[in-house]
This record gives C-alpha cells, sequence and structure tokens, in this order.
C-alpha cells in the first residue's frame, strides 16, 4: 500500500479514536436503560478516566523529569474553578438563549474550549510553581508544591464569587465519557511521544543526573519549568472535565492534598516513569475504593472497612512491588520481553531505578 | 500591646506543640531521609490514647460519669498514651519502612502516606468520625496576668513542651545513643562500619519520635479539646513546614520552626486576614526557602560530581 502522508494518517487515527469512544458511550448510555446499575460503572469509568488524566500529566512530572510535586491537586483544583467559572457565568447562559437545535453542538464545544482554557490557566500556574524549583531540590521541593497547593485552596476557600466553603454547584453538566476519554487518550499520546523526543530525552536526563545533564548542555532549569507547564496543563484539563461531570458541583475539600497523595501513590505504584504503570495503577486504585464496597456485607460489619482495606492494601502493594508494578518499564516492553522481540541492548533500561539512593545526601542547591 | 501579648502567649503555646510534633518528623528525616507523613496521624492517635486512657482510668478508680481532674491521672494517661503510640512507631518501622530500606526512597514515602491513610480510615473506622471531647485532665484555672487572660493550661503546655525538648536536647547530644543517632544521621554506611546497630538505632527514633507526637496530642486535647480522626492532617502538615524551616534533620531547628509559625500564626489569626490562617504557614515556608533553601538552620550542601 502507498504510504499516506502523515496529516492524513493522523487524522484517521483520530477519527477512528472519536468513533470508538462515541460508540462506547453511546452503548453505555442506551445499556443503563436495560440495566440501571450501568449508570454506576458508567461513572465510576468517567472518575478512573480523570484519575488517569491526572496520573500519566503527574508522571511527566514526577517520573520523567524526576521533579518531586506533590501540588497536583493545586492545578486540577484551577482548572476546574476557572472552567467552572467560565461556564457557569458567561457560557452556560449564552447556551441557553441559543435555539435548541443548536444548543447540543454549541455546549460541547465551549465545554472544549473552557477546559483547554482550563489547562492554560493551570499551566500558567504551574510555570509559576515550577519556578521555585529552579532553586529547590527533592523533599523541599515536594514539600513547597504541597504548599501552593494548599495556597490555591485557601484562596478559593475565601472567594465568595466562586461559592467560597459552601462550594459551587450549578455548573452546566456537559462533560461526559467521551471527552474524559478524548483527553485520556491526548495525554498518554502526548506523553509518549514526549518521551521519544528531545525534550522527553532531557527530562530523562535531568532526572538521572542534573549535574551531568547540564554538563552535557541540557538547560535544566528550562527543562523542568517546562515539565511543570505540561504536567499542570493535563491536571487543570482533569479539572475542567471532572468540573463539569455530573453532579457537577465542586467544593474546596475536594482539592486537598490528600487529593495529591492520591495520585502520586498511583504514579508510585505504577512504576515512576512508566506511563502504562500510571495508567494500571489509576484503574486499581480508583476501581479499588469501589470494589472494597462489598467487604461490608461479606464480613458482616455495622461500619464500612473499605477504606481501611483499601490502605493496607496500597500499603501491601507498596512492600511487595517496591519499584512499582511495572518499574520503569512499560507495559508493552513487558508484553513484548516475552516474546524475546526486544533487543538485548534495550532490556536493562529497566533498573535504573534499583539503584539506592538514599545516600544522596540532604538536597542541596 | 495587650492584645500583642496576649497573641503572643497563644502563638507559643501552639507553637510548642508544632514544635513537639516536628521533632518526630526531623529526627526521622534526618536519619532516613524519608518525609515520614504518618507522624500527624499518631499525634491523632496519642491525644484518642488520653481520651480513651482517661476513661478506663476513670473506671478502673471506681469513678462514674466524667472521670476527676487529678495530676495523678494526667502524669499516668501521659506516659500511658506515650507508651502506645511509641510503640505504634516501632511497629510501623518495621513493617512499612524497614522491608524498604534497600529500594527506592520514593517506595517508603508511599508506604507513609499509606500508613496515614490507614490511621486516618482506621480511626474513624474504630473511634467513629464524629468530633470526642477530650476530658479535663487537671483542673482549670483562668489566670489573668498584666492584664493577658490565659489558662493555667497554656502554661502546663509550655513546661511540659519545653520539659521534653530539653530532654530531647540532652538525649541527642548529651548521651551515647544521641551520638550514635547523629552518626547515623551523618552517614549510614559508615555507621554501621564502626560497629553502631543502625537499625536499633532507627527504630528507637521512630519510638521516641512518636512518643513526642503522643505528648503533643494530649496537651493539644488540654488546650483544645474537640478531638477527630482526620485532626491530625493540618497540625502534621503545619509541623512538616516547621522542620523544614529551621532546616529539616535539624533538631534546635524544628523547635524553632515550630514556635515561629505558631506564633506568625497566631498574629494573622487576631487580625484581618484571619481567614488566611491556614495559608500563611506555607507562605512563610515558600518565601525563606527562596533566600534560604534549605531552611533557617540547614546544612549547606554544595553539590559533588
Amino acid at each position: 500500500m502507498k504510504r499516506m502522508p502523515w496529516y492524513l494518517r493522523d487524522l484517521l487515527y483520530l477519527a477512528t479514536v472519536v468513533v470508538v469512544l462515541l460508540g462506547v458511550q453511546y452503548l453505555l448510555e442506551r445499556s443503563a436503560d436495560y440495566y440501571p446499575a450501568m449508570r454506576y460503572y458508567h461513572r465510576i469509568l468517567v472518575l478512573m478516566g480523570i484519575n488517569i488524566i491526572l496520573a500519566v500529566s503527574l508522571n511527566i512530572i514526577n517520573g520523567h523529569a524526576g521533579q518531586f510535586s506533590l501540588g497536583h491537586a493545586g492545578f486540577m483544583a484551577v482548572g476546574a474553578y476557572f472552567s467552572a467559572w467560565l461556564t457557569l457565568f458567561y457560557f452556560g447562559p449564552y447556551v441557553d438563549k441559543l435555539p435548541e437545535s443548536s444548543q447540543f453542538i454549541a455546549q460541547n464545544v465551549l465545554l472544549l474550549i473552557a477546559v483547554l482554557i482550563a489547562g492554560l490557566v493551570a499551566a500558567i500556574a504551574g510555570y509559576l510553581v515550577g519556578l521555585p524549583s529552579l532553586r529547590l531540590r527533592g523533599d523541599y521541593l515536594a514539600i513547597v508544591t504541597l504548599g501552593f497547593g494548599e495556597i490555591i485552596r485557601v484562596i478559593i476557600l475565601n472567594v465568595e464569587k466562586i461559592g467560597a466553603a459552601r462550594g459551587l454547584s450549578g455548573i452546566p453538566a456537559w462533560s461526559n465519557f467521551f471527552w474524559v476519554f478524548f483527553f485520556v487518550v491526548i495525554v498518554v499520546i502526548v506523553s509518549v511521544r514526549l518521551v521519544s523526543s528531545s525534550v522527553g530525552r532531557a527530562f530523562l536526563a535531568v532526572r538521572e543526573d542534573q549535574i551531568a545533564a547540564e554538563a552535557m548542555g541540557v538547560d535544566t532549569t528550562r527543562y523542568k519549568v517546562k515539565a511543570f507547564i505540561i504536567g499542570s496543563f493535563f491536571a487543570g484539563a482533569a479539572g475542567g472535565l471532572f468540573a463539569h461531570y455530573t453532579p457537577a458541583y465542586l467544593n474546596p475539600q475536594m482539592f486537598t492534598f490528600i487529593k495529591s497523595f492520591e495520585v502520586i501513590a498511583m504514579v508510585v505504584l505504577g512504576g515512576l516513569g512508566s506511563i502504562s504503570g500510571s495508567i494500571l495503577a489509576a484503574i486499581i486504585l480508583t476501581f479499588l475504593p469501589e470494589g472494597l464496597r462489598a467487604a461490608k456485607d461479606v464480613l458482616h460489619m455495622t461500619k464500612d472497612p473499605r477504606m481501611v482495606i483499601y490502605s493496607i492494601m496500597l500499603i501491601t502493594l507498596m512492600l511487595t512491588r517496591p519499584q512499582g508494578l511495572l518499574g520503569r518499564r512499560e507495559l508493552w516492553d513487558v508484553l513484548a520481553r516475552r516474546k524475546d522481540s526486544i533487543p538485548k541492548e534495550k532490556r536493562d533500561e529497566g533498573n535504573a531505578d534499583d539503584k539506592l539512593d538514599r545516600d544522596a545526601g540532604p538536597p542541596v542547591t | 500591646m495587650q492584645e500583642f501579648l496576649q497573641n503572643l502567649l497563644n502563638g507559643i503555646a501552639a507553637g510548642s506543640i508544632y514544635a513537639l510534633i516536628a521533632l518526630g518528623y526531623t529526627m526521622v528525616y534526618g536519619i532516613l531521609k524519608l518525609i515520614n507523613f504518618a507522624h500527624g496521624d499518631v499525634f491523632m492517635l496519642g491525644s484518642f490514647m488520653g481520651f480513651y486512657g482517661a476513661g478506663v482510668y476513670a473506671r478502673m478508680t471506681g469513678q462514674t460519669g466524667a472521670p476527676q481532674p487529678s495530676w495523678v491521672m494526667a502524669a499516668i494517661i501521659l506516659i500511658a498514651s506515650m507508651a502506645i503510640c511509641a510503640f505504634f512507631g516501632f511497629l510501623n518501622e518495621r513493617i512499612a519502612y524497614r522491608p524498604l530500606r534497600n529500594a527506592p526512597r520514593i517506595a517508603s514515602l508511599i508506604t507513609a502516606i499509606g500508613v496515614s491513610f490507614l490511621l486516618e480510615y482506621g480511626g474513624q473506622f474504630v473511634f467513629g468520625p464524629d468530633p470526642k471531647f477530650f476530658p479535663q485532665l487537671v483542673e482549670k484555672h483562668l489566670l489573668n496576668i498584666g492584664g493577658i487572660s490565659t489558662t493555667n493550661y497554656q502554661l502546663i503546655v509550655l513546661v511540659v513542651a519545653l520539659f521534653f525538648m530539653a530532654l530531647l536536647q540532652y538525649i541527642v547530644y548529651g548521651t551515647k545513643f544521641g551520638r550514635a543517632m547523629r552518626a547515623v544521621s551523618y552517614n549510614f554506611e559508615t555507621a554501621s562500619l564502626m560497629g553502631i546497630p543502625t537499625d536499633r538505632i532507627i527504630v528507637t527514633t521512630f519510638a521516641i519520635g512518636s512518643a513526642l507526637a503522643a505528648v503533643a496530642g494530649i496537651l493539644n486535647g488540654l488546650v483544645y479539646p474537640k478531638i477527630d480522626p482526620l485532626m491530625g492532617v493540618m497540625p502534621g502538615l503545619k509541623a512538616f513546614v516547621a522542620a523544614v524551616l529551621g532546616g529539616i534533620g535539624n533538631v534546635p531547628g524544628a523547635m524553632l520552626g515550630g514556635l515561629i509559625i505558631g506564633v506568625i500564626e497566631a498574629f494573622v489569626g487576631g487580625s484581618r486576614f484571619s481567614q488566611f490562617r491556614d495559608a500563611i504557614a506555607f507562605v512563610i515556608l515558600i518565601v525563606i526557602l527562596l533566600f534560604r533553601p534549605s531552611g533557617l538552620f540547614g546544612k549547606y550542601q554544595a553539590e559533588k560530581v
């Protein structure tokens, strides 16, 4: 077959993804008519998608660039609130005025715009947070990003216009399975392509050895900030999607550092730097608390032990797989390796994380 | 002026509680380079042990209803709670951190988060999610010193906290164990080559840190009697900020950091920016780290290849 031009090929891929996602969306909605329980699974699936976006985007900052960030919930909050403010006060009233026939298209286009703007605003926040990473390393950076996240939350808590402590309700519920997974696909493609690009290689160099990277002419500062910008863009987009998903209600309490902890747990559990690992862990850690709902009945308990079991399982998983479920490898590498189709020299890449870095000493500037 | 002194006193009392928690963070970090995120929840555990301890004590001495305040009871409860938390610290290290000693450092960070979740959710499961009211362990008096109104509780907090800080200072800088601890913190492998039982030092450090968190939990219960399973989250985080502020790994730094955070929070709480009280600790942290990237007393280490 003659090779297609790249833009046609990419367009074809995009069309395929859109068609498949729309198909699944349709099936999910129709099946809810026959099995009402499907609504519940549908919902978990969407939340899972949002968590995947968060985990994969945090993996760019933590796993690829090696900058330990604990502020992801803050970026998500920025995106969620900004897009909610847009749609609630501007886009929503605008759509309501349109004739019935064009409302559907308008709301989807406007949702996409709102989510993209949410990402941009979060990326600006990420840029601002990324700046101190010029000076800080390791755990000091972690606590500063955590602090930024909390500051963002406290600020939101005090802005009356977006509901303050009461939370923000009445946001148009435009988000759905299709849009969430559309962004899942985008973040995964961006992430995969990024690793093998020159930028991604620079990220890895900064992660492995900053001094060596600098000596090789990598502008470490620029790449660190870049990682923050890309990662927080998708966190903001995830926030925007989350804000518009039923029940379309936001509360500052949803974005405490506990949320950041959950996302970082996904990234580390999956294997720091492994994209498919982040996805896998996001799926597991979203499903786990839901799947454990049955535990209460099985164990004949009056109180719900699911979160207790969840935390014990998190600890156990980490103890049994300290390097993460997939280490630094990708699922496709693992599968391919079984078939022995990977060239020998590529095989040992996964072991870099076995190095002990405890003796690296306290973080330095 | 009076208002200033009043805020200062409140701030120092709150700050000394932060300082006690911060010590646990800083000691563990100094030795293992591990942020023990579960530490704030050990503080919660200490508070609850005090709460239940008072109930048990009352029943054992044949009292009905709320336990009668007495110094003996306060002392017994304090020691019991410290012992339980120290034992928890011991278990925590043995089960969740020691197996990961040679794994990437981030793995133990996630188990720390896991233990923190376990204590929070476990606390809600076992103690119940509703707030409880910490009993009055000793009789409460209102005091008025030169126009500053206070209670004897605040003074007790100050005295007890200072006592334990002094004790820790003595342990770290004046005993053989403390010397071993500093050696392990300085260089883990060399210390073990010199015959220092590093595992034992580490687990003891965890136990001491957790016991101090228990003290903080009891003192906090006296001053702010409403306790619930999530009460450790915010103080734990702020205590960690205090430890970083003072230069993490540095014992006097943690004490000073705790006091600074406590006092500034009290002043912000008393001003018209009171609604930003929870954010101020982080703002200070960011500002200080921008100028002194390893904290106030942190050692500056040049990067080596």
